[in-house]
This record gives structure tokens, sequence and C-alpha cells, in this order.
């Protein structure tokens, strides 16, 4: 029980350890801004958290039209969590096609928060609502909040000098005010990151705060709420934390990679969903001596990368799917001239456009075969939004010591979604060692290192080791051009040989769970959460089943062979038709099950459980909720 | 015109000769093949610049004229098709203190590399990009190129081409290039000229030369760039010169209204046009570059000579003005604006 003033109603407090919320509204609403401060108030409250931003690709689509929602999803808990949840418990709509386009989502039973002002004529016609949802009993299923959002902060807003679009838009303050209140969560956060944001604009600061404050004082006074949730920290190792998204970790990485090694970093890139804020965090690192290059298109922005490696930089491009394939060409001279590239794919739902905000891992087989001629990259892939600095360093060590592309798979879930990360010491962070040739006796362009196959980085500059390199194959003793027969079969498996040798560099796969038993749940990428999680549910229950995550696809890790064929059988998540399970099944003859999603939407939890059962033999066969009968549209 | 000898104060540099720009390589472009002068023309050139032979480097696409890399003793690098502009700007941007050549051809260059040539351009990167346009693809046997003449006949087009071609020239200026110029590979002394001025400004430099290919398009140049006649039906641009032609220059050209047109005999200089290769406005470069033969001299020369600040230097200045309020610090960085401890 809260201690009240007699005022106010008394509101019974629940305990929970875990809540996921939704934010959803029209793209114009700032739903993205509402969930981010959400988010940052309850990690520095001490939740464990994850989030999943889900935004229209339209800049602003028609207002309050269906395609125009944009939705932000933040779980959050007193014990430590991997997904951004598989249901929200409450989902706070702002106007009918945020209803529409979210409500399939919502636990049954849970909490729904709606703006009943914007329930208007043309606004649920918008949504092809015809009757209104408030009022046809057809959310009796849920726990419904009618609140006059609009008119509510209309009035907190009075006697401001704002236009009335102004006003409004400070709406989403509101909801947020109520929404943290609900949960039990301080509002200094968010107002410190608004004075500060604001500061230019004292007006629109003055109604934000305004807005923000009304929202959270309607909740402590009105008895729409019979309860009010709380969430306590959760048991988290000591140190400093900060709130971090995959792209931002990415770009850290990448940072941290011309830090560790000494080398400037040079990021050539072409603007792509879900990859520029990459680019955007980058070009902010000019005091570290970065130089961001934006290109006239993709191809432009990986040649650039090679011509910066060719120069003795640290290289990198980055871009989504649709431009690796533009970039492939390119990446195939970066292969032959074996220069060290590090290239990110953020990867997107596909084929061709496909559904640019939307999350996949459907470029696994082009990054691994998506080139002219046998043309072996190293690929990298990390696994929760903080992994993708450790990977993007891992990458780089990876490149310089081999003289070998390496791609980075991230996707539009780790890219976007975020996490608490406990920020690493710098002292802890791996070295990263690279060579010039400097040498001039007996140069050659590729004479290789007899560990690593590396062809020397002879950069430029450096007197006495002028030299051509190209895309036309080279003799391997004289770097001329070779159409030798014997010169090209040998050249061809000395490139395979240097991306095989990594396996030597790189850490065993790890399993969690028993080290033998009846099933191994193998995933890669952005899917950990959810596949550690279902494993682990499934150990609880007293199943065998083991969860391991790869997070190098090329070379795969050395024991991963005895790691399959430890369990009776394998099952393989991936958000693609099965591309993972192809390369495992072939390289390994075993007989992994695939377990396909294809909806641009990551795993849940309870999906994977499911499928855990079905191969276990504990339930009949199991197919997602859209999984048609019939691939014909309406099955 | 006479080659001049290009003195530097710079005494640590070791005097090089064109044999030290002579690489190992055997070259194997077609006997009698206009690479051969260009390529002589250009290791006769490299030693004026007084630059260290390992500062310097020569990027190629692909096609005949990409072979020229390999022949050079400095750093080159054969690339692919189109991109070797892609692969200069990222080392000239990383590296700024090197000496960049982009090596290209009209099928190179101007068709499957057009939209890299006209954004280098524009950013004004100080490569040196020698495009030789031999209106033909000679590499893969004989198709018409981006710069063929309208109607001609070739392996692709049996029936004549049904397409406009690109006036190199042109192209540079509409993308703001801040050198342009063409030279001819059978004017050695002209040519060497030209792509010595060309290294000699900052920013992106265009030469264009006429480079014939004996073997799928032979002559396409002859009737006004041999020797005999070349006096009679070229006119070589010179800043602040009038623009004439003809064995004495007794000819001139002059405006009628906007229209050129051939004044011959022209005793004196009025009303003939005075060239001006500084001028910010382009309009008379537009109007030369429009001249072709046989209704007029073709002009050869440099069109454009300004001087804006270039690309990379811009970009290093970025660099250096931020570390100058403060180098970077990672540890501090990756801490993010709103850490938080947990005890």
């Amino acid at each position: 029980m809260t201690i009240d003033s007699p005022a106010h109603p008394q509101h019974t407090v629940e305990e929970l350890d875990r809540v996921t919320i939704r934010f959803a509204g029209d793209s114009g609403d700032g739903m993205q801004l509402t969930g981010t401060q959400f988010t940052k108030t309850t990690a520095v409250f001490g939740n464990d958290l994850a989030t999943l931003p889900d935004y229209p690709a339209e800049i602003r689509a028609p207002t309050g039209s269906l395609p125009g929602v944009s939705g932000f999803q933040v779980s959050f808990a007193s014990t430590d969590i991997r997904t951004p949840g598989d249901q929200p418990d409450a989902l706070v709509a702002m106007n009918p096609a945020a209803l529409k386009t979210n409500l399939g989502d919502l636990r049954k039973g849970g909490l729904l928060i709606v703006d009943e002002d914007e329930f208007n004529p043309a606004n649920l016609k918008k949504a092809a609502y015809a009757v209104n949802p408030l009022d046809d009993g057809s959310l009796s299923g849920y726990q419904v909040v009618r609140i006059k959002v609009t008119r509510q902060n209309e009035l907190a807003l009075e006697g401001l000098l704002l236009s009335a679009q102004q006003k409004f838009q400070s709406r989403n303050f509101y909801a947020l005010g109520l929404v943290l209140w609900l949960y039990g969560r301080p509002l200094d956060t968010t107002i410190k990151w608004a004075t500060e944001k604001f500061r230019r604009n004292p007006d629109v600061l003055e109604a934000n705060l305004r807005a923000l404050k009304a929202g959270h004082a309607f909740g402590e006074t009105t008895e729409l709420f019979r309860v009010r949730f709380e969430v306590p920290p959760a048991p988290v190792k000591p140190g400093l934390y900060r709130h971090i998204s995959g792209n931002e970790a990415t770009a850290l990485g990448c940072l941290a990679a011309s830090v560790l090694s000494g080398l400037p970093l040079f990021y050539g890139s072409y603007p792509i969903t879900p990859a520029s804020d990459i680019l955007h965090e980058l070009a902010k690192f000019k005091n570290f001596g970065v130089k961001t290059f934006q290109a006239e298109d993709e191809i432009s922005a990986i040649g650039s990368a090679i011509g910066a490696a060719y120069g003795g930089h640290l290289a990198l491009t980055g871009t989504s799917g649709p431009g690796l394939a533009l970039k492939s060409e390119a990446l195939n001279l970066a292969v032959m001239t074996e220069l060290p590239l590090v290239v990110i794919d953020v990867q997107r739902a596909g084929p061709s456009t496909g559904m640019p905000t939307k999350t996949e891992q459907s470029d696994l087989l082009q990054a691994m075969f998506g080139r002219n001629g046998d043309s072996p990259v190293a690929i990298v892939a990390p696994s929760t939004p903080s992994d993708c600095f450790f990977m993007a360093i891992e990458a780089f060590r990876i490149a310089l010591k081999y003289m070998v592309p390496v791609i980075l798979l991230s996707d539009g879930y780790l890219g976007n979604g975020s996490e608490p990360w406990r920020v690493p010491d710098i002292a802890d962070l791996p070295k990263i060692e690279y060579h010039y040739a400097t040498n001039t006796e007996n140069f050659q362009p590729y004479l290789r290192d007899r560990a690593t196959l590396a062809r020397p980085w002879a950069v430029p500059g450096q007197p006495g080791l002028e030299h051509r390199i190209g895309g036309i194959e080279k003799s391997g003793d004289t770097g001329d051009i070779s159409y030798d027969p014997g010169n090209h079969h040998r050249m061809t498996l000395a490139r395979a040989e240097r991306v095989a040798r990594i396996v030597n560099d790189i850490p065993p796969l790890e399993v969690q769970g028993p080290s033998e038993g009846d099933l191994l749940v193998l995933g890669w990428g952005g899917t950990q959460g959810a596949i550690a999680t279902a494993a682990e549910r499934a150990r609880r229950a007293g199943k065998t089943v083991a969860s391991a995550h790869l997070r190098y696809l090329n070379p795969f890790p050395g024991n991963l062979g005895d790691v399959l064929r430890s369990y009776k059988k394998v099952l393989v998540p991936e958000l693609n038709t099965g591309q993972l399970v192809l390369l495992i099944r072939a390289r390994y003859l075993v007989d992994a099950v695939p377990f396909d999603k294809i909806a641009g939407q990551p795993f849940k939890i309870a999906e994977i459980e499911a499928k855990i059962d079905e191969v276990l033999g504990l339930r009949g066969p199991y197919t997602l909720e859209f999984g048609p009968a019939s691939v014909l549209a309406g099955g | 015109m006479t080659t001049t000898v290009h003195s530097t104060t710079d005494e640590q540099i070791p005097v090089l000769t064109r044999k030290d720009f002579v690489s190992d390589q055997e070259v194997r472009w077609c006997p009698g093949c206009g690479d051969y002068s260009i390529l002589a023309q250009m290791q006769k050139m490299l030693p004026e610049l007084r630059i260290p032979k390992e500062k310097l480097v020569f990027i190629s696409g692909i096609g005949c004229s990409s072979r020229f890399p390999y022949y050079v003793e400095t750093y080159g690098f054969h690339s692919i098709h189109g991109r070797a502009l892609t692969i200069a700007t990222g080392l000239k941007t990383a590296r700024p203190d090197l000496t960049v050549f982009v090596i290209t051809g009209d099928g190179d260059g101007l068709s499957i590399g057009g939209n890299h040539l006209l954004h280098a351009m524009r950013r004004n990167i100080d490569l040196n990009v020698i495009l030789f346009n031999n209106r033909i693809y000679g590499l893969t046997k004989g198709q018409f190129s981006p710069t063929s003449e309208f109607g001609k006949i070739t392996k692709s087009s049996p029936y004549g081409t049904t397409e406009q071609p690109l006036n190199p020239i042109r192209v540079a200026l509409a993308a703001g290039a801040t050198y342009v110029a063409r030279s001819v590979d059978r004017d050695t002394h002209h040519l060497e000229e030209t792509l010595y001025r060309a290294t000699q400004h900052k920013g992106t430099s265009f030469v264009e030369v006429y480079q014939n290919c004996n073997i799928f398009n032979d002559g396409a140049f002859a009737a006004f760039a041999d020797k005999e006649v070349r006096q009679e039906r070229m006119t070589y641009l010179e800043d602040g010169k009038p623009v004439r032609f003809g064995k004495d220059l007794e000819h001139g050209i002059r405006l009628d209204g906007w229209r050129p047109e051939v004044v011959k005999n022209a005793a004196d200089d009025a009303g003939i046009l005075i060239h001006d290769v500084h001028s910010e406005d382009t309009t008379l470069a537009n109007i030369l570059l429009g001249l072709d033969y046989p209704a007029f001299p073709v002009p050869i020369g440099v069109f454009r000579d300004v001087q804006r600040p270039t690309y990379d230097e811009l970009v290093q200045r970025q660099v250096d003005e931020a570390r100058a309020k403060g180098e970077g610090n990672l540890a501090d960085l990756i801490k993010g604006e709103e850490p938080w401890e947990v005890s």
C-alpha cells in the first residue's frame, strides 16, 4: 500500500518480476521518444531490460493511417532478461490505427490505455473501424483504461504561447508521465534530458514538462487504475552501466579497434536503413582521427574503404542486404588483393527492397557465397546489442592479422534494439596488432606468412616496396599477372586455407546446459535471447536441452562438430528459410532440424519452446501462428 | 610548344629519370596502340615532379588503358571495371600525402564508372584523372562506347549506333571540375606538358587524351590530329591568348551572338575570342568544347583551371580542428552521456 494524502485514491501496489510495455501511436506522435525515455528511466532504476523499436518505413505516412503507426516495446525485469518480451502486458495506443495494428500482440487480460479523444469518426475511418472499438464490447478481454489524453494535455498547457498543433505534440509526454507513475518510476531522468534537449526552445520545454507532470499527477489522482506496479531492480554485477543500441555499440567497437590498433579509422558508407546510424555515430568521432566518407553509392562506399585499406588505414564499410549485393564485386577485389577490410551488414527483411525497417537473418548465405569465383571471407555475428561492440573489435583483429575481408552480420533487431551495458575497462580489451611491410629484401606482394598465410601489407609511401596489385590473378611467387593453371589452383586454395586457419584464433563454441543430451538448440546472431531463454525454460521443466550460439560463422569454431554430435537432436531456429542449417548439414552431416520464421519480427520465446517440445516428441507438429496451411494468400 | 624543365628547391629528393619509372613488366598493348605514347610521356614527365616514387600511386579500372599501372614503377592498383575513382578517393582521403593518378577509358570512366567520375569532380578531390578516349571498347574487341559517334558501325551495332555520344569535357565542366584539359596521343610534347600541368593543379584534374585504337577504331582522330594537318585542324588553347589556328595562326574564332564562327585570315585580334582558363564562369569553356572538326578546329589544351578547396584537405582540416580542441578519449566516450553506477 502506498501512503497517499487523503485526497488521493489508494492504489494497491502489485510487485512483478517482469513487465513488457508497448507504446504505439502515429509516427508523428513521438512514440520512439516516449519509449526511449521510459527505457532510460528504467535502466537508471536498475532493472534489466531489452527494447524493440518498430517503426514504419514511411517518414510521415498520412496522419492516423495504419501504415503510419510507430511502436516501441520495452521489457524490464527484476531478473536477467534477454529479449524484449513475447507479448506486451500493457499497450498504450494513442489513436485507433495504433490500437488496430497492435492489439493482436497484447496479452489476453492485459492493460490497454487509450487516448479516447483520438477515437473520433475521422480517425476511426482511417483505421478502417466501422464502429468505435471502445464502445462495441470487442475489448472486453482486456483491462481498458480510457483517458482523454488530448484534452487533459490541452488543459495542462493552457496559457502557453503555442499553437494547438504544438500543444498536441506534447501528448506523448503526458502519456510518458502517466506510465512512469503506473510503474513507480521517477520523473527526474526525463526532466533532466528534456531540459537539455529543449534548452533553446523554452516554450516547448515548458509544455513538455507540464505535460509530463500532468500525466504523472493524473495517475496519482485518478481512480481508473486499481493497482500500480512495481518491478524491483535486478541483481546485476556492480559497475558503471549505460544504455546502448546495437548500432551504437558497433560504431564504438570500430572506434575502439582504431584506438587499440593505433590505426586511423576510415568509414565509407551510403545511407541505408537500418545501418545509417553507424555512419551518424562515426561521423562524430573526428577528434579520434576518424574519417567518414558518404559515398555516391554502395560501390563507391566499399571502393573507398578498399582504397583506405590499401593506404594502411583501418578500413570499414557498412550497409544492409541490398547494399551488400551491390558491394559484392568490390568485396571480391578485396578478397583477391587480400586487403584487411571490415564490411558491416545490418540485415533487414529481403529479398530486394524487402521490408527495410524489419529484421531478418537472411544474408548469411549471401555473405558466405554471394560472389563470383571461390571467394572466402571471414564472417562474425554479434548476438546481442552490446555484443556488437566486441564483435566489431574481433572483426578488425581478424582482418588485420589474416589480411582478409571480414563481414560482420548484425541485423535490424540488434542494431535498433538496446540493452543496459556494463561499460568495459579499456585495459581489458584485446590488443590489435598489425604489421606494415618494411623489409625491401626479397619483397614479393604475395609472399605469405607461414603461420597465418597473410600476405605482407606494403603500404604506399614505403620506399623500395613499389608493387602492383589488382583483381587479376597474380603469381604467388612474383606478384605478376599469372594465368598459370597450377598457380591459380594454389592461390585459390591458399585464399581458402587462410580463412580456415582463423579457427586457431577464435574461442570454442560455448554450450549452455548439459554437455550432452536429447537436444541442442543452435542459433546465431540476434536470436540468442529467445533461444537461450527457451532452452533454459525447457531445462527448468526437466528436459535435457542445451543451447549454443555461434558468433563466428566462417570459420566455425573448431569444436562445433563435436558439440553437434553430443546431442540426439539438433534444432536450428533462424529468421530465414534455413541458411545456417544448410551449412551445418553439409559441413557436419548432422540431421539438424530447421525452424524458420520469416515475418520481419524476432522469435518469441514461446515459439521456440513449442518447437523444442515438438522435436522432443512431447507434442504434435508445431507451426507458427501465421504459418499457413497453404502458401497462397489467405491460406 | 616546348617542354619546360620544372625546377624545385627540395634538394633531399633524388633526381630520378624516365628509366626509374619503367617497371620490369612486358608491355602488352597491341603494337601501334596510342597507349604506348601516353605511357612514354608519363614516364618522361614523372621525374619532373621531384616526388619520391613511393609517394606516387596509379589506380586503374578495367580496359586496355587500365593495364597502365603495371608498366609504371610506382605503387599501382589495377582494380575493377569503373571503380578506380572510388578506390582513389578512399586512398587520397585517408592519405593526402600521396600523389594519386587515375587511369581510365571512355568505357571505364564514362559508362560503367560514370557516376563516380561525376562525384569525384564535384568533390574536387585532389586526383589526376587521365581518361584515354579511343571512342571504342578495345579489350572486349570492338563494341561502340559512350563516346562513339552517332551511327557508328561496330560489332555490336552492325546497323549503326542509335545513340548520341558524350563529350567528356562537357561532362567534366558540368560536374564542376576545377581543371579540365584535352590532349592527343600523337602530339607528344603537348601531351607531356598537359600531364605535367594536371599534376600541378590542386583538386581533381581531368585530362581527356584522344587515343588511337589501331585495331578497332583506327584513325578516329587522324583527320585532325595527324602531324601534317594538326595545325590547320586543331587549335591549341592557351590562357590569355586569342583562339587561333593555322600554320601561322592566321585564322581565328569569334562569336556571332552565342554562335562561334571561323574568321579566315584574321589580320588582327579584334573580335577574336580570348581564352581565359581561370574564369569561374564556364560559358566560354562550354562554347570552346563544342568546336569540332570539320566545321571548326578541334580545341586541345586547358579549358579550365580554377582553385577551390579540395575534398581531402577539407576532411583533413575537420579532423585536425577537432583534435586541436581535444583529442578523443575512448574510456570517456564509451560511458555514454547518461551512465549510472550499480554498487
